[in-house]
């Protein structure tokens, strides 16, 4: 069999992602989060702190949660079934940080985690600032025309 | 030119063991593992060390069933999926037996045994030598994919690399299922780049050794009680079925898979199966040499099925390769 006409019998035959399903948990565990969040960020505000500060206390609460249940090794198990609904939200990036950091502990603090740390993160974060720069500069552009 | 290699004496697998971490203890075959753990450490503090150690354990295990010690072993054909299998030379370095690292991604214990075979066919006296595979799931996915306690969602698909191990002891003319013939597999392109679907990077290498195999002896499926792939998985089982079908060979009625008989496939997040070349050793010593001893089965082919995936050729464009050495094992002559 041709390597062609192969690739195509295996594309047919694989069985797909039960995309409905994932979906639905994508969107009640990513739904749940934010809901948490909500009731968190209201829950500090009632306490007297201003909404801009209660997003960022809330943020790190998220984050916290994050990374202790992926210490614990729990995350990983929830994220199995919830997919982009603990990936998406600031959950799944405080996991893509803790995970390999945990995980090169044994190559040592310096080598290990330090040099692994950003082995999953890394590509977001660099492109992610780099995206941020590009557009600041055409914002920064725009604006000296368009008052 | 390919060709299959009759042993001048059947080489016998006279002592053997099998061994597993957590999921492979809850899997179908978990009774008949010989030892695991639960922990899937194996008492030691990384997980390489931890493969390290199953390595050394299982084969400790199947010498002190031999009344055997290290000292008595002529040969060690051992090999894991850690770079420079490492795995198994630091898991062996104390016991001082002349060591071969072997590496054929999940191939390795079919190679391993296919060499000691022919190590000790050529030996004028009787020495004994051993193959030891092990696989471990946690070093293995930081090795090759994503660190162990990454969360993420894989597709149907996807093999779960087992943490198993299995250690054999052979020797000519021994007792137990007896090596009587062997062939190298040839290395087969199917044009597959998918990490996540390995059954599919095998199914070409396996279909290809087996029509080769069947050819060279002129034999049939029908004449052996089994053939028996390594990890094919469920994905790469259906497709090994369709390109020998292509070419009017009938595997309907005899073929295994290790993959499909470590775990329970609906119960656990194994998606196709299991993989890793403990898989396939493991599966030989806890199920197919006690059934050959038993004589439920006289024949088997046995070809354990490698993906030789690397991270990096991947990303950089290449396709994984398949390979599928086969060895034909009978049940001790009664």
């Amino acid at each position: 069999m041709e390597k062609k006409e192969y690739g195509k019998l295996v594309k047919r035959r694989a069985s797909r992602s039960p995309a409905l399903k994932n979906c639905l948990a994508a969107f009640f565990v990513g739904g749940g989060i934010c809901i948490l969040g909500q009731c968190l960020t209201e829950l500090w505000v009632a306490l007297g702190l201003d909404l801009k500060t209660a997003g960022t206390v809330t943020t790190i609460v998220l984050v916290f949660l994050a990374a202790l249940l992926t210490g614990i090794g729990v995350f990983d198990r929830i994220a199995r079934f919830a997919g982009a609904g603990t990936l998406v939200p600031v959950t799944g990036f405080a996991n893509a940080v803790v995970s390999p950091a945990i995980d090169n502990k044994s190559e040592g603090l310096l080598l290990g985690v330090g040099a692994k740390i950003f082995t999953v993160a890394g590509p977001v974060l660099l492109f992610g600032t780099l995206a941020g720069v590009v557009w600041g500069l055409i914002y920064y552009i725009f604006t000296l025309f368009v008052r | 030119m390919q060709q299959v290699i009759t042993l001048a004496r059947p080489v016998g697998i006279f002592a053997y063991a099998a061994a597993g971490g957590k999921e492979e203890a809850a899997g179908p075959l978990g009774a008949s593992l010989d030892f695991t753990d639960g922990s899937d450490r194996f008492g030691q503090k990384t997980w390489e060390l931890s493969e390290s150690e199953l390595s050394h354990q299982v084969l400790a295990l199947a010498l002190g069933r031999a009344n055997l010690s290290h000292k008595e072993i002529s040969f060690l054909f051992s090999g894991d999926l850690q770079n420079q299998c490492v795995a198994s030379s630091i898991g062996h370095l104390e016991t001082e037996i002349p060591f071969v690292g072997i590496y054929g991604a999940c191939s390795t214990c079919t190679e391993g045994l296919l060499l000691a075979s022919l190590t000790l066919s050529a030996c004028e006296n009787s020495p004994i030598a051993a193959a030891v595979t092990t696989s471990h799931n946690s070093a293995a996915e930081r090795q090759f994919r994503t660190p162990v306690e990454y969360g993420g969602q894989r597709p149907p698909t996807a093999q779960w690399t087992a943490t198993a191990g299995g250690a054999f002891l052979l020797k000519k003319d021994a007792a137990g299922a007896q090596i009587v013939r062997v062939m190298v597999g040839v290395m087969k392109d199917g044009g597959i780049s998918d990490p996540f679907n390995m059954g599919a990077a095998m199914a070409p290498a396996a279909a290809a050794s087996i029509s080769s195999y069947l050819s060279l002896t002129n034999t049939k499926p029908d004449d052996y009680d089994a053939i028996v792939t390594g990890d094919l998985g469920d994905e790469g089982s259906e497709l090994l079925k369709i390109l020998l079908k292509k070419q009017n060979i009938d595997l309907s009625k005899n073929h295994l898979d290790c993959g499909t008989l470590l775990y329970n496939l609906k119960e656990k997040d194994v998606h196709a199966g299991a993989s890793g070349c403990g898989c396939s050793a493991a599966v030989l010593a806890a199920k197919f040499l006690p059934a050959l001893e038993a004589g439920e089965y006289r024949k088997i082919l046995f070809l354990s099925t490698g993906a030789l995936m690397s991270p990096s050729s991947v990303l950089q464009g290449k396709t994984i390769l398949g390979v599928a050495p086969v060895i034909e094992l009978h049940a001790p002559k009664r």
